[in-house]
Order: structure tokens, then sequence, then C-alpha cells
């Protein structure tokens, strides 16, 4: 009998794939089902956001700035704002600054909700999707109220916001809270602790904290891993270090540390803790100012470089600009969170199933505006 | 004997009659256009790479030996099920029967498991 | 003999009829309890209520552009929604929807064949089906569907054992592999107070059967993108849809036969009734049957997947071992008490 030996399967796994979030594409062998090697190819959504910085002025650049991560444009903006602040030493009021942290905040768990969502959804559960997005349409209510636009804001200027707050958000925003505190439980009780779910995705996928901090994994995938680290409070920027809040790291409560589970989990947690933030931000938020009175007419820079790093709802998002002097950037690099944590994916994903290589693709969030930008 | 199977013989015509008529009807009604490119096996929209049809690697192909093993015993539980109350009339003895079958059957599970043949790789 | 016949015929014409009307109106109910799970509407723009949904879906299909990738089997390609959706209508035939009316001089069955391997009939035919999905998958030339397919035996071998040991105890009970039998013997009693444990293992399998939520690996979207019937289009991707969906309507059934008494009414002797009791022992059946077809869209929109491994853990490792302990429990009990 001669020796029949078994081939390695190569599949592409996207660019036009349910599970991978957008268009990247996994192209992966297999043996089996057992994922051998995987190589990503990016690009498909690469716009040529840095080199197109290069010829627009600062402020023309923020609607850019919102199209990388899509998902948390506010948080991308508020990231930009603050390195062409720190370039220009502006001093900004205290209203703008605790108007941004409720729209980053916000931002935020919009961002988290998609996740949960989406990762939900690669795991097979598809109710859970809709009541994310249920959720997340509530706050897209509140940015259409305050910006008139729902995905992309164009909000937060460098010096100031461009609307003040309407008439009705302050109490529109507590009605929200409100709201959405209970909702998390729903969220604990139809996915987090399901036992099919925790099957699925504790103890698979695990990404250790010494193997996290090599491929420079940041945000919630970091303290999945067991890294206390977050940059608003270890790095404190804006007015984070006003409010009373904690950093969620995992605990590996039903698996291990660094597991899809806790990678999901955190996110859970993350959200109620913005939503405390925010709470905060409405109590303290100071009456009327102008919002705009510290936006400069035209951006004048002085010859240099700047690099400020804030934390995204993916991870650290950091913009290194280096300045000629005028109003243009001479150029402007962009540290996309989700790049780097997708950059883990080809070491963790060996030798994991088909199914878990889903998990954890799902798990680490991507969104691909931002990786290929 | 036969005429309890003369519904389903006619169920059989039925069914494939329509399956036909309706495939039929498929043909004739739906719309042709095609191109080279719908015709090529879909691979999550890149041009596919290799031929499918790749010598397999089946990670379960143990467990699909020992099912087969298992399955036919399972049919044979069925008659003994079916006679089970006429003949414990006569005795206990089909009882002990089934048990030792049904011990050795265990044995083999427990033997199987425990070589790790349910489990993959 | 010509009687004969055309009451067979009329029986057969009825269940696949109603098979049709159920499996169309089981996927608008589908979409409908989505909807209401999700908070959200659900189709209601074709028709009041949506209720032209399936009609306009069913032309749709038909109307489609129906494509075969020119690298698959061609036979077995064309073969497969067919070998899924034959033993689905047919397996059907031998579960009794009713308790029979007199007329004509005889006794009508409300069944189209009484034979007596009646369970046994239901297994073999529906193994068929898997076929189905293994070739489809493996015919189409894709790399998903293979996957898909190799899942689809992968899946097979899981639950098969389990669901063919937790009936045992029930052909223990009965001694009959007749339906028939098995639904007048739980006249003031249903099986699965008598069977508790062989119903929850009946209940897993038969959700592995029809490729279901959280068994459905086969298909599993997020994973294999469509899995078996990627390549599928047109009509005969509803094929399979149709042969999935006269799965769910046939599982259910059979779930009630053999362990909610089929078409008894609790308390009343329907066979003592005449017409009023036929009427009444058939709707006895359908809202068995349709909770149990509820059952399944529920668990669909509440439950994630399984991996396949875990379902082979879940199939060898527990409901095996359960179901053999079931049985022996069964036998000893019968024999000694």
């Amino acid at each position: 009998m001669p020796d029949l030996k078994t081939e390695e399967m190569v599949v592409q796994m996207g660019p036009q794939h349910p599970a991978t979030h957008g268009v990247l594409r996994l192209e992966i062998t297999t043996d089996g089902e057992i994922v051998k090697k995987i190589d990503p190819h990016i690009g498909y959504l690469h716009r040529c956001f840095e080199k197109h910085c290069e010829v627009l002025n600062y402020h023309q650049i923020i609607p850019f700035v919102d199209r990388c991560d899509y998902l948390a444009a506010m948080n991308n903006e508020h990231g930009y704002v603050m390195a062409v602040e720190k370039l220009l030493d502006i001093e900004l009021p205290p209203r703008v600054e605790y108007i941004r942290v409720i729209m980053s905040e916000l931002n935020r768990i919009a961002s988290h909700l998609v996740a949960l969502g989406t990762f939900g959804l690669d795991i097979g559960a598809i109710t859970p999707f809709l009541f994310t997005f249920r959720d997340r349409e509530k706050i897209l209510d509140l940015f259409e109220m305050t910006s008139g636009a729902r995905l992309l804001y164009n909000y937060i200027w460098i010096g100031g916001v461009a609307f003040d707050l309407p008439n009705g958000f302050v109490e529109k925003c507590f009605e929200f809270i409100d709201y959405f505190l209970p909702k998390l439980k729903e969220y604990d009780d139809l996915l987090s602790y399901n036992k099919i779910f925790i099957a699925r995705t504790a103890k698979v996928a695990i990404i250790p904290p010494a193997v996290a901090i090599e491929w420079g994994i940041t945000g919630p995938n970091l303290r999945a891993s067991g890294v206390d680290w977050d940059l608003r409070r270890d790095e404190p920027y804006s007015i984070y270090d006003k409010f009373d809040w904690d950093v969620i790291v995992a605990d590996g409560r039903v698996g291990v540390l660094g597991d899809s589970w806790s990678r999901y989990y955190v996110r859970v947690l993350e959200m109620e803790q913005s939503a405390n933030i925010v709470k905060q931000a409405l109590e303290g938020l100071p009456s009327d100012e102008n919002v705009k009175s510290a936006v400069p007419r035209k951006v004048k820079t002085k010859e240099g470089s700047v690099f400020f790093r804030s934390e995204n709802p993916r991870g650290e998002l950091g913009f290194y600009i280096i300045s000629d002097g005028s109003d243009i950037p001479h150029r402007l690099k962009m540290r996309s969170p989700a790049f780097c944590n997708l950059s883990a994916i080809s070491d963790i994903g060996e030798g994991l199933l088909i199914s878990d290589l889903v998990a954890l693709l799902g798990s680490i969030d991507i969104v691909l505006g931002e990786i290929d930008r | 004997m036969l005429g309890e199977y003369l519904p389903l013989f006619f169920l059989g015509v039925i069914v494939f009659g329509l399956i036909a008529v309706m495939l039929f009807l498929v043909r004739l009604l739906q719309p042709k256009r095609r191109s080279e490119t719908d015709l090529e096996p879909y691979e999550s929209g890149t041009t596919p790479t290799s031929f499918a049809r790749t010598r397999f690697s089946v990670k379960f192909f143990i467990i699909a030996i020992i099912f087969i093993i298992f399955d036919i015993e399972v049919v044979f539980m069925y008659p003994w099920a079916v006679v089970f109350k006429e003949l414990l009339n006569i005795g206990t003895f089909i009882f002990i029967e089934m048990l030792t079958f049904l011990g050795i059957l265990v044995v083999g599970l427990i033997y199987v498991w425990k070589m790790g043949a349910l489990e993959w790789d | 003999m010509l009687t004969d016949i055309a009451i067979i015929i009329t029986k057969i014409m009825i269940v696949i009829g109603g098979t049709f009307t159920a499996v169309a109106y089981l996927i608008l109910a589908e979409r409908k309890v989505a909807g209401f799970v999700q908070e959200r509407y659900g189709p209601n723009r074709v028709g009041i209520w949506g209720l032209l949904q399936p009609i306009a879906d069913g032309v749709k299909t038909m109307l489609k552009e129906d494509i075969t990738p020119a690298k698959a089997n061609r036979i077995i390609y064309h073969l497969a929604p067919a070998m899924v959706l034959a033993p689905a209508l047919v397996t059907f035939a031998v579960v009794p929807f009713g308790s029979g009316i007199d007329a004509f001089g005889r006794h009508i069955a409300f069944q189209i064949a009484d034979i007596n391997i009646g369970i046994l009939f239901i297994f073999a035919i529906t193994s068929i089906g898997v076929y189905g999905v293994v070739l489809g998958g493996w015919s189409s030339n894709n790399k998903y569907s293979l996957l898909g397919g190799v899942r689809s035996s992968a899946q097979m071998i899981s639950y098969e054992l389990a669901l063919g040991l937790s009936v045992v105890g029930i052909l223990l009970l009965t001694g009959s592999l007749r339906l028939n039998d098995i639904v007048e013997a739980q006249i003031g009693m249903w099986n699965v107070f008598r069977q508790p444990v062989a119903f929850m293992i009946f209940l897993v399998a038969v959700f592995a059967e029809t490729n279901r939520l959280p068994f459905d690996l086969a298909e599993s979207e997020q994973e294999l993108i469509a899995g078996y019937h990627i390549e599928y289009s047109g009509f005969k991707y509803s094929m399979f849809m149709l042969g999935e969906y006269s799965n769910i309507i046939t599982a259910s059934a059979l779930i009630v036969t053999l362990f909610f008494g089929g078409w008894t009414v609790p308390f009343i002797d329907v066979t003592k009734l005449g017409h009023l009791g036929a009427f009444l022992s058939v709707v006895s059946f359908a809202v068995k049957t349709g909770f149990f077809l509820f059952l399944y869209l529920w668990v669909r929109w509440t439950l994630p997947r399984f991996r396949y491994d875990q379902l082979m853990h879940l199939g060898w490792k527990i409901l095996l071992p359960l179901a053999l302990l079931n049985l022996l429990f069964t036998a000893a009990w019968i024999t000694y008490v």
C-alpha cells in the first residue's frame, strides 16, 4: 500500500468573509481544520491618509482622522487635536475639556458595544448584536443632537469644539446612563456567562502578558492579558485625573488571563467605567462659556515635532507630527492601535482551529479603516 | 405484509416526481447570463489559489471507525428492546444477556476513551 | 382497492401540501420570532403582517439564476439538494398526526404508512440527508463547502449513537417500533415523565440532527461563510432550505410522538368521540408540535454555536454514557420492579 499523505490546504479568509470585520484577507494554511500558518494581507481600504495629511492644513485633517477608526471617531479627533494643541500650546476653556471627555467616553461605549455585538456574532449568537446596536443607537442620537452627524462627527476642533451642547443634552445623557447601566446585566445574562459562549471563548487563543507587550498590543486587549496599563490614568491627559474611576484589568475568572473571554469581558466592564466617567463629567460640567474662544483662526506652528498618545477604545492612538512652521504638517504619522493588535494574530493564531481563529479575530476588535489608513 | 409499504412506494414516486417537475420548471424560468467569473468557486472574493479536492486530513477518522462499530451494536439493541417484555415472562435471562452485551460495549468504550482515541490530534 | 389507493394518494397530497405550507410559514415564523426576540419587526411589507412573504420568496428563488461551478462534479452537485429534500419529505410518512376517522366503510388512520418498523424507518431515511450535505459540500469544488461537508459528517458521528440509544428506553417500555403503538401506550402517562433523561438526550441529539443552532456547524456563517451550500444558488439553494425546515417539522413531530403523547389529548379519550375526537387529536398534535417548532426558533436566536470538537466531546463523553446508563436503568427497572 502506498504511503498516503494528507495535504495542507490554503484557504483565503477574506476580503469578503463575515468574520474579518471588513476587508482583511487572511491567507491561512490548514491541516484539516487546524491552522498552520496565517498570512494577513491588509491594504484593501488604504486611502493614503498620512500622505494626504501633508497637503491639508491642521483643521482640514480632522474629518480624515474621523474616517480612520470610524467606530470611535470622537476618540480619534480628541487624540489628534490634543497632539496639535500640544504643538501649539493652547490653553483650553474647562467646559471644552468636559465636553470632549463626555463625547470620548460615550464613543468608547458605542465602540465597545459594536465590539461585543460582532464578537457574539462571530461565536454564533445573533441576538446580542441587535441588542448592542439598539443601545448604540441611543448614543448616536446624542451625537446627532450635538454634532449633526451619526458616524463621522468633525466635532472636536483644535482649541475647542464645533458647537456647544444643545439644550436638553445633559438631561438626555443622564437618562441614557440610567438606561444603559442595567443593560449591562442583560448582556451578562444573554452572552457573557452563557455556557456555550464560555466553552467557545475561555482558554482560547491566549495572549500571555509578555507576548502582548512584545507585540505592542494595547488597550483592552493588553488589560485582558493582565497588564495594568491605561493612558488615561498612567499618563493623564485632558481632565481624566479629576474623575474617580477604575482601570479594568482581567482576572481570568472563567478561563485564564489573556483568553478571548477576558478580552471580551474587559470591554463589558470598561463600558461601566466609561458610563461613570460620563456621569461625573456631566455633574461637574462648568456653566456656559464660549466653546470656540480658543480656536485659532489660522494655525501658526513653530518648527519642530510632537508626539502625543491617547487611549482609544482599541488601544493607544499616537500622533507624531513634524511641523515646518507652516499651517500644513510636514509629516504626520499615526500609531494605529488596531494595526499593532492585529499583527500578533499570525503568532497567536498558529495551531488554532478555524473556529478559534474566528474567536481570536473577533475578540481583538479590529477596524480595518484604521489598519489600512 | 407488503401492503403496509405500498403508501411509501407511492410517496417516493410522488416526491421524486415533484422534485423533478420543480427542477424542470426552474430550468425553464431561470435567467441565463453566465460569465466566466460566475462559474468560479467562491473563495471570499479572491481568485481560488488551488483545487479544493485535495487529500484532506480528517482528524476524527478513528472516531468515525469506532462510530461504525458502536452504531451496529446499537442496532442490535432494537430487536432486543422490542421483545424484552415478552421474553421477561420466561425469565430474567434476557436481561442478564443484554447486561453482558452492554458490559462488553461499555468496556470497549472505556478502552477507547482511556487510549485517547476520542481526543483529537 | 381503488378507494384505498385514492385514500392513500389523498393522504400523501395532504401531508406534502401541509409540509410545504408549514415550511413556508415556518420560515416566516422564524423571521417573525427573530424580530420579536431582537426587538424589531421582522418582515411586514408583503401582505398584512408579512403573510405573503413566503410566496414572494418562493417565486424569487424560482426565478434566480442557477449556477454550477466550473469544476464541480456535475452529477453529484445536481443530486445533492434532492438527496436532502426527498428524505426530509418522506420521513413524515410514518408519523401519526391524528387518531383517524371511520369513513367509506373503513378506518382511515391519520398517517401515510403504519409500518411496524416506524422508528427505524425514520432513522434510516434521515441518515440519507447527511449524504446530501456531505456530497453537496464535496462536489462544489469549494474549500469552504468541503470543510462544511466534513464537519457535517463529524457531527453525524457525534450525535447519532446517543440519538439511537435514547429511543431504546422507550422501546423497552412499549415493546414495539410502530409509532402508533408508542402513542397509544402513552395514553394516561406521557413518556417524558417515564424517560426524562432519554428525552433530554433525544432533544439535544435531534437539534444536532437538524443542523440547527447551537449545532449548525456545517453551515456556520461566521466561519465557513455558508458551509456546504455556499455554491448553490436559486432553487437548489432553496431545496436545501426546504429540506432543513421540513426536517425541523419532522423532528418536532417525532419529539411529540415519542415523548409527549403524540395525538393523544390529556384526560380525554379521543378515540371514543368520533369525528370530533379525530379533530381534537389533530389539534392536540399540531399544538404540541408547534411548541417544539417555537423551541427550535427560540434556541436559535438565543444560543451561540458549539465548536465541532466540543460537539464530539458532548456526544461521546456525555450523551453516550448517559444514554447507556439510562438504558441499563430502564431495563433493570422493568425486570425487577
